[in-house]
């Protein structure tokens, strides 16, 4: 055969790209589940480790058990704030698979960065009306409660995000980090434990006022004065993660002054003459 | 089998894809930091090159001359969204490790290389050796550069430190420079050189 005509050409890259097509949907509908539990899971266990539980996930056997078994036992309640302090809406069961947890932070990053880029402040109230902002309680072993709080930026080469554990008195319990994109070795850093263990203790808020935590190049940094070492050769990362959490803490500063003051936050009020 | 076993061992050392050809430099700079994916990264390679060249070679009487290029792209890229799709449902860590990595593996020289140089013109089981060997050979150097970047760089292998923490109270420090790209370049280069100096009669040819 000539195949060197052009509807044999033709008809070859039609049927070549039909196969391969079909090859490719069949495979990604047959591992969607495995993925979207793979993707699941690993939230759950974000969540958890940032204030130090499920801390033997990496190795037990099967770990989407262990996580999802661990996450119902410690997680108490997910909740959806808004930008006043206020619960939009509260969940008790099933936390794996409710709306506060599906919360995109990805979205809500948008909307923050929408608000930082108009100066109409009628328009900035608005548009932080939509935000969504997820809170996870978790009853410790020990009988104290963590309030663990979400966090999107955007790193050097793509997004990072962070789950932080506060604690009632205002002060942090633990902090995860993760990225998509960052160059091992350098932004890559920033999961380890050693970056991460410098955020514990340091206060987030105090006399209701947030307080912001600053990168110091140089590893000098001066832990009392809520400073934290930057990654040697990631600045822009390290950098990425300070803006993060003031960004996302400033939001959620309203929260966190009813949670330190010891005023239970509240729903929001059923009819709110606001949006009338 | 005489001859199965050349194009087999070849590629490793004495025609290596990185070493001796030159190709697939860009992703060998990228991956090399740690040890972990650069082992990830040769292996995905090795089943990419060794895969497609066999299906490249299975069909090569049928593909239409004037479209081979486009043809091998679409045959790389399909199982390189396999394998990517796989490590995800499969070892979501290691998948999220090699992040944008994967993807890149559809641009790695080696690949089209070998095809275009084999694939095309052989029977599927040799090229299908010739694509697993050169994979390794890929793979080879990856191992040797990232286990000097990750031991002189970060101090450790495989995450785990090696370098005790007394050395670092004596005043040792990591060499960042090791962290960089350009290390990779460096290292790479070392080692052509040393393969050179002991393969000097290819030359001569």
């Amino acid at each position: 055969m000539d195949t060197n005509k052009n509807t044999y050409t033709v008809f070859y890259t039609i049927a070549l790209v039909a196969i391969v097509a079909t090859i490719l949907a069949v495979v990604s509908m047959g591992l969607k589940n495995r993925q979207q539990t793979n993707i699941k899971v690993e939230k759950q266990m974000n969540i958890l480790n940032c204030a130090g539980l499920a801390a033997d996930a990496k190795t037990v056997s099967d770990r989407n058990k262990y996580v999802q078994d661990e996450f119902d036992k410690y997680i108490a309640e997910a909740q959806i704030v808004n930008n006043e302090g206020e619960i939009v809406e509260s969940f008790t069961d099933k936390i794996g698979d409710c709306d506060a947890f599906r919360v995109a932070a990805a979205d809500q990053y948008d909307i923050m960065r929408k608000i930082d880029g108009t100066q109409d402040q009628a328009a900035k109230e608005a548009l932080a009306k939509d935000l969504k902002l997820p809170v996870f309680i978790c009853n410790n072993p020990d009988g104290s409660k963590n309030y663990i709080l979400s966090g999107y930026g955007s790193g050097l080469w793509g997004p990072i995000w962070t789950y932080i554990a506060v604690k009632e008195d205002g002060k942090i319990a633990g902090a995860l980090f993760d990225h998509s994109s960052e160059t091992p070795g350098l932004g890559g850093e920033i999961v380890t434990g050693k970056f991460r263990s410098q955020f514990t203790d340091k206060v987030i808020l105090e006399n209701g006022e947030i307080i912001p935590i600053t990168v110091v190049k140089g590893g000098n940094a001066n832990a009392k004065a809520n400073e934290i070492n930057a990654i040697s050769g990631a600045t822009i990362t390290s950098k990425a993660v300070q803006t993060m959490i003031s960004n996302w803490m400033n939001y959620y500063k309203p929260y966190l002054q009813k949670i330190v003051s010891g005023a239970a936050p509240e729903p929001v009020a059923e009819e709110n003459p606001k949006t009338e | 089998m005489a001859m199965d076993k050349k194009i087999f061992t070849t590629p490793i050392i004495k025609a290596n894809p990185i070493t001796v050809l030159v190709l697939g430099i860009c992703s060998a700079l990228a991956v090399t930091v740690k040890l972990e994916p650069a082992i990830v990264m040769g292996i995905s390679v090795t089943l990419v090159t060794g895969l497609s060249s066999f299906l490249i070679s299975l069909i090569r009487k049928t593909i239409p001359n004037r479209i081979r290029i486009i043809v091998q792209l679409v045959v790389v890229a399909m199982f390189v969204i396999l394998i990517s799709e796989f490590l995800k449902a499969y070892v979501y860590d290691v998948s999220k490790q090699l992040s944008v990595y994967v993807g890149l593996i559809i641009t790695n020289c080696i690949i089209m290389g070998r095809i275009e140089a084999f694939g095309l013109t052989e029977k599927p089981l040799p090229s299908l050796v010739d694509g697993l060997a050169n994979g390794l050979g890929y793979g080879l150097i990856l191992v040797i550069v990232a286990f000097f970047r990750e031991l002189i760089g970060s101090g450790t292998i495989f995450g785990a430190q090696i370098i005790p923490q007394s050395w670092y109270e004596a005043g040792y420090m990591n060499n960042g420079l090791f962290i960089m790209p350009p290390m990779a370049l460096i290292l790479i280069g070392c080692l052509i050189w040393i393969q050179r100096s002991y393969q000097k009669d290819d030359d001569k040819k």
